[in-house]
C-alpha cells in the first residue's frame, strides 16, 4: 500500500510503566541510604536474595494466567530442600542424586495438585491451602523439626557460586572480563534483535514506532544492562543463580508469548468455556500449569538450600505471597488471561529492591511488611484505575 | 399539562469528544408503548441511561422533562424514586436467591428498619408475579430454577414492585424463543392497560410493529423521526430504511452460482442423552444429510434441542451416551474432542458469543487466530506470529470487521463486529461443514446483512453450512432446505419451495400431536 511509509505509532508506555517505577524506587533507596545500595555487592546480593522468588514468579505467572493461584509454593520449597539434603547428608549420596529426587519430588506433587485441581475440579485455593499444609507438615516430619547441614560446596555453588572468571586489576579493585564479554554479547543480541523486529514490521507493512522512541528505548536498557554487568563485574563476577534466572526467563518468555500451548493458558483464563469450544483441552492445561510449578518450585528449592548450605523446616515460609504479589505488582490480570513473564520478573525485583532497599536503611521486617503489602494494594489500584479510565 | 409524559429535548453526550448523542429529541406520550429503534451503536442505549441517571444530570447537555417536571437525575435511585425503571438486556436477577427476594430485591419489605418481613415480602411477591401473568409461580424457589422467559417477567414484577410509572425494556426478547417472546409482549400491552407508559428497545421489528404505538429512530446518534401507528407508514420495511439511511429491498442477500453437490456431511441414527440425568433423551435418531454448497437450516422452538444436537456433533461438547454415525465427506469420522472435530473439518459457531464464543479481554487477532493455530499458524507448537497478522488482517478486511487494528481488545467492539469476529475464528479452520447457531442474534440489520453474505461465500465455494435459529423469517430467507426439530426428533424436512412460517410451525404442532398420541398408547 502507498500508506506503509506512513504507519508510524506512539509506543505504550504503560507497556513500561513498571520498569519507571522499578527505577524509581532504586533511585529513591540510593538516594536515602547514600547508594549503599548500589555498591557492587548489594547488587550481587540483589540477584542472589531475589532468585528464588523470581523462579517462583515465573511459575506463579502461569497459575495466574488461568485465573487461580497457587499457594503450596513455599511448602513445596522446603520440602524439595529436605528432600535433596536427607539424601547427600543420611544416606550420603551424590548430589545429582539429590537435585534429580528433589526434581522429582516437585513434580510429584505438582502432579498431585494439578489433578485435583484440573481432573476433580476442586478449586485451586483449596488444593493449594491443602498443599501448602501438607507439605510444610512434611517437612518438619522429614527432617524431625532440626536444620540439616551444613552441605557439600559443590551443591551450595548453585545458591552461591559464581561463573569463571578473568580478574584484573581495575581502580581500586578488580574487573572481570567475562561479565563485559557478556554484557557485550547481550547488547549486540538486543540491538539486533530491535532491528530484526523493525525490519520484519517494515516488510509486512505493520505500524512501527519513532525512530527516537526506539533509540531510546534501546538506550535505556543498554543502561541498565551495561549498569548491572559493570556492577557484578566489579565483584566476583556473574553468580550461577543469574544464569538459571536468565534461562528460566527466556524459556518461559518464549513459551508465554511463542507457542501454542502458551497462548492456550491466556485463552484458558480469558474465558474458559470459549477456549474448550476452540479445541483446546484445558483440563490438560490446567494439570500442566500446576505441574510445572511444583517443577519450578522445587528448583527454587534447590537453590535456596544451596545458598543457605542447610534445609530448614521453616525454609520458604510465605513465598507464596512474595511470588503471587510480584505477578500482580508486575500487571497480571487477577480474574486470569493477561500479564507477561517479563512483569513478573520486575514485580519481583521491585519487591526485592525495597526489602533490600529498606533493610539497608535500617527498617525493621515488620515494617517492611507494611509498606510491601501497601505497595501491592497500590500497585493494584492503579492498574486497575487507568484500565477503568480507558474503557 | 403536555399531553407527554416524557421529552427529552436537544440531548447530547460526548466520550472524550466523540459523540454519541448529538442533540436528540424524543417525546413519549403518556400511557402509550414507544419503540427505540436503530443499528448497534446508533445510541439507543447511552439514551436510555442518560434518561435513568446512569449518566447523571451535568455529563450531557440538553433538557429532561417528565411529567411536566424539569429533571435533575444524579444516579439510578432518583429516577427510581420518580417511577423510571430500567430493565437491561442482562438480567440483574441474583441467580441463588427466591423468586420473592429477587422481586424485592433493593426495596426490600422490612418489619423493622433493616429487618426483612418475609411474610410481606411473599404475599406481595405473589400480587406482583400475577400482574405480570405468572400467578401460578411458587415464590420461594430460587430464580435460577426458571427459564429465562420467566426470569424475564420477574424482572417486570420487580419493576412493579418500585410503583413503576415508566417502564424502560432494553432488548427484552433477545433471549427468548417466539413463543415466549409473544407472552412478553402480551404483558406489555397488558401492562399499558393499567396504564404504565413503556419504552421498548428492540432489533426484532415485527415485535415493534405488534406491540408498540409510536417508533422513533435514532441513526448515528442523531433522531431521525418519529412514526405514529395509523398515521404514518408503520411497516418494517420502512423503518428499515430510516434505521440503515437505505433502501433495504432485499435483507436477505442472493445466492447465486452455487452448485449444490455431493453429500458432504451425514449424520446417521445419533441418540444423545442428557449430560446430568442419564435416562432422559435429549435426542432420538436423528439423521441429516448436507451437500456441499448447501445451506440447510434446522428450524424449531427453543428447547427442541437444536444446539445440543450442534453441540453434541462438535467433539460431543454436550451429553452423553452418545451413539450413531458422522460422515464426512464420504469417510467415518469419530469426533471425540472439539480438536478432532476441527481436524475433520467441522465448526461450530455458538449462540451464545460472549459465553462460548470469545476471549473478552484477548485482541481481535488473538480471537481469530486460536482455534485454527495449531493446525495453520504454527510449526512443532511454536506459533509464527507474522503468518497470524497477515490473516487476521486479511479476515478484518474480508468480512468488514469494524476495528481500529488487529490488536482492539474484543470487549469493547459492537455485537456486530463480535460476530464477525467469531465467524472468522471458524472461517480461518477452513472448515467444509460448518454450524453456525443463531449466527445474528442480538446484532444490527447492517452486520446480519454482512453475516448472511458470508454465508453465501461459503455456500459458493463449495462448503456445507449448517444455520439455526429462532428467527423463522431469517431461516426461511437463507436456507435452501430445512429440517424441523421438535422434542429431540426430527419433525420434518422441507424445501425453500415449500417452507413458510406456517408450514413450519404446522409441522411442530403435528409432531406434538403425534408425541401425545405415542404417551397415551403407553
Amino acid at each position: 500500500m502507498e500508506t506503509k511509509s506512513k504507519k508510524v505509532v506512539n509506543m505504550d508506555m504503560k507497556q513500561y510503566g513498571m520498569f519507571f517505577a522499578l527505577i524509581i524506587i532504586y533511585l529513591v533507596f540510593a538516594i536515602l541510604t547514600k547508594s549503599a545500595n548500589t555498591t557492587p555487592m548489594n547488587v550481587n546480593n540483589l540477584i542472589m536474595q531475589n532468585g528464588y522468588v523470581v523462579i517462583l514468579a515465573i511459575g506463579m505467572l502461569l497459575c495466574v494466567l488461568t485465573g487461580n493461584i497457587d499457594l503450596g509454593v513455599g511448602s513445596v520449597v522446603a520440602v524439595c530442600g529436605s528432600v535433596a539434603g536427607i539424601i547427600m547428608m543420611d544416606y550420603k549420596m551424590n548430589m545429582w542424586i539429590a537435585i534429580i529426587a528433589a526434581l522429582l519430588v516437585g513434580f510429584l506433587v505438582g502432579v498431585f495438585a494439578g489433578f485435583f485441581i484440573a481432573y476433580l475440579g476442586i478449586p485451586p485455593f483449596v488444593t493449594t491451602l491443602a498443599t501448602m499444609l501438607m507439605g510444610r507438615g512434611l517437612t518438619y516430619t522429614l527432617l524431625q523439626a532440626q536444620t540439616k547441614g551444613p552441605f557439600d560446596q559443590a551443591y551450595n555453588f548453585i545458591g552461591a557460586g559464581f561463573l569463571p572468571v578473568i580478574k584484573i586489576p581495575f581502580g581500586d579493585g578488580t574487573l572481570d572480563l567475562v561479565s563485559i564479554a557478556v554484557a557485550i554479547v547481550a547488547s549486540v543480541i538486543l540491538v539486533i534483535s530491535e532491528f530484526k523486529s523493525y525490519a520484519t514490521k517494515k516488510k509486512y507493512g505493520f505500524a512501527v514506532n519513532p525512530t527516537w522512541q526506539i533509540a531510546l528505548k534501546l538506550a535505556a536498557m543498554l543502561f541498565i544492562i551495561w549498569f548491572f554487568f559493570y556492577k557484578l563485574s566489579r565483584y566476583n563476577g556473574l553468580p550461577f543463580v543469574l544464569l538459571i534466572m536468565v534461562v528460566l526467563i527466556a524459556i518461559y518468555g518464549f513459551i508465554t508469548s511463542k507457542t501454542v500451548a502458551g497462548r492456550q493458558i491466556y485463552a484458558l483464563g480469558g474465558n474458559r468455556k470459549a477456549a474448550n469450544l476452540s479445541g483446546i483441552d484445558t483440563k490438560k492445561v490446567f494439570f500442566w500449569v500446576y505441574v510445572n510449578m511444583g517443577v519450578l518450585s522445587s528448583i527454587a528449592g534447590i537453590v535456596l538450600s544451596a545458598r543457605n548450605g542447610s534445609a530448614t523446616p521453616k525454609a520458604g515460609d510465605g513465598f507464596e505471597m512474595d511470588a503471587i504479589a510480584s505477578c500482580y505488582i508486575g500487571g497480571a490480570a487477577v480474574a486470569g488471561g493477561a500479564g507477561t513473564i517479563v512483569g513478573a520478573v520486575v514485580g519481583a525485583f521491585i519487591m526485592g529492591i525495597l526489602n533490600n532497599g529498606m533493610s539497608l536503611f535500617g527498617w525493621s521486617t515488620d515494617i517492611q511488611k507494611i509498606v510491601k503489602g501497601a505497595v501491592l494494594l497500590g500497585a493494584v489500584t492503579a492498574d486497575l484505575m487507568s484500565k477503568r479510565k480507558k474503557a | 399539562m403536555s399531553e407527554y409524559i416524557l421529552e427529552m429535548n436537544h440531548i447530547t453526550k460526548e466520550f472524550s469528544g466523540v459523540k454519541a448523542l448529538d442533540d436528540v429529541n424524543i417525546q413519549v406520550r403518556k400511557g402509550e408503548i414507544h419503540a427505540l429503534c436503530g443499528e448497534n451503536g446508533a445510541g439507543k442505549s447511552t439514551l436510555m441511561n442518560v434518561l435513568s441517571g446512569v449518566y447523571p444530570h451535568g455529563t450531557y447537555e440538553g433538557d429532561i422533562v417528565y411529567k411536566g417536571e424539569h429533571c435533575v437525575f444524579h444516579n439510578l435511585r432518583d429516577s427510581e424514586a420518580k417511577g423510571i425503571v430500567i430493565i437491561h438486556q442482562e438480567l440483574a436477577l441474583s441467580p441463588l436467591l427466591s423468586v420473592a427476594e429477587n422481586v424485592f430485591l433493593g426495596n426490600e419489605r422490612t418489619s423493622m428498619k433493616g429487618v426483612i418481613d418475609w411474610t410481606e415480602t411473599r404475599r406481595r411477591a405473589q400480587e406482583m408475579l400475577a400482574r405480570v401473568g405468572l400467578e401460578h409461580e411458587n415464590v420461594n424457589v430460587p430464580v435460577n430454577t426458571l427459564g429465562v422467559g420467566k426470569q424475564q417477567l420477574i424482572e417486570i414484577a420487580k419493576a412493579m414492585a418500585k410503583k413503576v410509572e415508566l417502564l424502560i425494556l432494553d432488548e427484552p426478547t433477545a433471549a427468548l424463543n417466539d413463543e415466549e417472546s409473544r407472552k412478553l409482549l402480551d404483558i406489555m400491552l397488558e401492562l399499558k392497560r393499567q396504564g404504565i407508559t413503556c419504552i421498548i428497545i428492540s432489533h426484532k421489528l415485527n415485535e415493534i410493529e405488534y406491540v408498540s404505538d409510536s417508533v422513533t429512530i435514532i441513526r448515528d446518534g442523531k433522531t431521525i423521526e418519529t412514526l405514529v401507528k395509523g398515521v404514518d407508514d408503520y411497516s418494517e420495511d420502512r423503518v428499515i430504511k430510516a434505521m440503515v439511511g437505505r433502501e433495504m429491498t432485499n435483507r436477505y442477500p442472493v445466492r447465486e452460482g452455487v452448485e449444490i453437490g455431493n453429500v458432504i456431511f451425514e449424520v446417521k441414527n445419533w441418540n444423545v442423552f442428557h449430560p446430568d440425568d442419564e435416562n432422559r433423551q435429549m435426542l432420538k435418531n436423528i439423521n441429516l444429510q448436507v451437500r456441499s454448497g448447501e445451506v440447510v437450516g434446522l428450524a424449531g422452538l427453543m428447547g427442541a434441542g437444536r444446539t445440543e444436537l450442534a453441540m453434541s456433533l462438535f467433539g460431543r461438547s454436550y451429553g452423553q451416551k452418545i451413539s450413531g454415525q458422522v460422515f464426512i465427506n464420504g469417510q467415518e469420522v469419530h469426533l471425540k474432542t472439539v480438536k478432532d472435530a476441527v481436524k475433520n473439518k467441522l465448526a461450530y459457531i455458538s449462540e451464545d458469543r460472549k459465553t462460548y464464543g470469545l476471549n473478552l479481554i484477548g485482541d481481535v487477532k488473538e480471537n481469530m487466530t486460536i482455534a485454527a493455530r495449531p493446525f495453520f499458524f504454527s510449526r512443532h507448537g511454536v506459533i509464527n506470529a507474522n503468518d497470524e497478522i497477515v490473516a487476521a488482517e486479511e479476515y478484518r478486511k474480508r468480512i468488514k470487521v469494524k476495528t481500529n487494528s488487529i490488536n482492539q481488545v474484543v470487549g469493547s467492539l459492537s455485537g456486530g463486529n463480535q460476530q464477525k469476529v467469531v465467524v472468522s475464528k471458524w472461517m480461518m479452520t477452513q472448515p467444509d461443514v460448518l454450524i453456525m447457531d443463531e449466527p445474528t442474534r442480538g446484532i444490527d440489520v447492517g452486520a446480519k446483512y454482512e453475516i448472511y453474505c458470508v454465508i453465501n461465500e461459503l455456500a459458493q465455494a463449495g462448503k456445507a453450512v449448517i444455520v439455526i435459529s429462532s428467527e423463522m423469517p431469517e431461516i426461511i430467507g437463507t436456507c435452501d432446505r430445512i429440517y424441523v426439530i421438535n422434542d429431540g426428533e426430527i419433525a420434518g424436512e422441507l424445501t425453500k419451495e415449500e417452507v413458510s412460517q406456517e408450514k413450519i410451525m404446522q409441522c411442530i404442532m403435528a409432531h406434538n400431536r403425534k408425541g401425545d398420541g405415542d404417551g397415551n398408547e403407553e
